[in-house]
């Protein structure tokens, strides 16, 4: 009976309102950000604020920063950021043609480096290499995610399609079965969301720190017991950029917080 | 270190204003191991202060149980035009200043 009144309703509310028939769908996929309790939303909207901002800041004094042997530094070749790279997170991870695979931000972010400034690559996690990501991806909060759109990346997003959906791990469970299956439901109090990674780098305050993707990734990973992919791993830059073309549309956070 | 202040850049006179500081630290506790069990050394702001053209109107003491990247907001009165001066303090000689300006009309 119950289940009948919940179709009941879900027809009666298809079929009523013919004043609104017209207007476009609302975007039923949501961002972790209306997870949030409001005190941690209002943290993320305020830049005074979010701790996230304090990286950005840092960025911006690494962009304009000469390093290598090239004594180049990002602005050199880029300019001003907010121009050169307003758009650029939204599309990542991109193809790369050289190496023929997908590269994430950190990445390309390292490769410039090294092809161009001709310098060492900085560690995943590093606060230089997070400060930096944080600052490209701030230049693209607001606009829509557009990443996977290139035709060269369709097997890849494929195979991480297919990652997101492999059960794994001591406790034999996938991406999918909680956040496609079980979204709105809590894991030991914790919303579970649906995977949209609108927001990376973003400030954990469970990790007191930013972070980026892989590093939640990897803690996801870890939480079903199975063994996480390293850092920078042909498997999880496919995963990231499946979950990005699954938040395809939405608008960039970036730097987020979350709790 | 990489400090956010927020003070509004003009107030009128006997206005009571809000400000908001968010500073860049670790605030390590002091009372975590390695997995090697060696303790990981404190390493946390201990004060902060603020001075208003001179005077000091707002202290606190900080503690390890102040999460990281401490973010502190408080009140005052405007009096006149002037400038706000931070001050961190903490362990293994950190320091760090910030200042803002604030036109009283």
């Amino acid at each position: 009976m119950r289940r009948f009144r919940t179709i009941l309703t879900a027809t009666l509310l298809l079929t009523a309102d013919p004043l609104h028939a017209n207007d476009i769908a609302q975007d039923p996929r949501r961002s972790g950000a209306t997870f949030m309790a409001p005190e941690t939303r209002a943290m993320q909207d305020d830049d005074t604020a979010n701790p996230g901002m304090l990286w950005v800041q840092e960025g911006e004094a690494l962009w304009t920063k000469a390093g290598g042997a090239a004594g180049k530094a990002c602005a050199d070749c880029h300019g001003d950021a907010q121009a050169s790279m307003k758009g650029v997170a939204a599309r990542y991870p991109a193809f790369d043609r050289e190496l023929g695979r997908p590269v994430n931000l950190e990445q390309r972010i390292n490769l410039e480096r090294a092809r161009h400034q001709e310098a060492s690559p900085l560690a995943y996690e590093s606060r230089d290499l997070l400060a930096l990501t944080a600052f490209v991806a701030r230049q693209s909060q607001g606009l829509p995610i557009t990443a996977g759109q290139d035709p060269q990346l369709a097997p890849f997003v494929a195979s991480g399609h297919e990652l997101f959906t492999r059960r794994e791990g001591q406790l034999n469970l996938s991406c999918a079965n909680c956040h496609d299956d079980n979204w709105d439901k809590h894991l030991a109090g914790s919303a579970i969301t649906q995977a949209h990674p609108t927001g990376y780098p973003l400030y954990r305050l469970e990790w007191q720190s930013l972070g980026s993707l892989q590093r939640r990734l990897r803690g996801c990973i870890f939480g079903v017991r199975a063994q996480p992919y390293d850092f920078g791993a042909p498997e999880l830059v496919e995963l990231e950029l499946y979950l990005m073309t699954r938040a395809a549309g939405m608008a960039i956070e970036a730097p987020a917080v979350r709790p | 270190m990489a400090a956010l202040i927020n003070v509004p850049p003009r107030a009128k006179r006997g206005d009571i204003i809000e400000i908001k500081t968010l500073m860049s630290h670790i605030m390590e506790t002091g009372y975590r191991r390695t997995t090697t069990g060696e303790i990981v050394p404190r390493d946390i702001i201990t004060s902060f202060t603020c001075r208003y053209n001179g005077a000091e109107i707002f202290r606190a003491d900080l503690f390890p149980a102040v999460a990281a990247n401490p973010f502190i907001s408080f009140f005052t009165i405007v009096a006149e035009s002037g400038t706000f001066d931070f001050e961190w303090i903490g362990d293994n000689g950190f320091s760090a200043t910030a200042k803002a300006a604030i036109t009283v009309e």
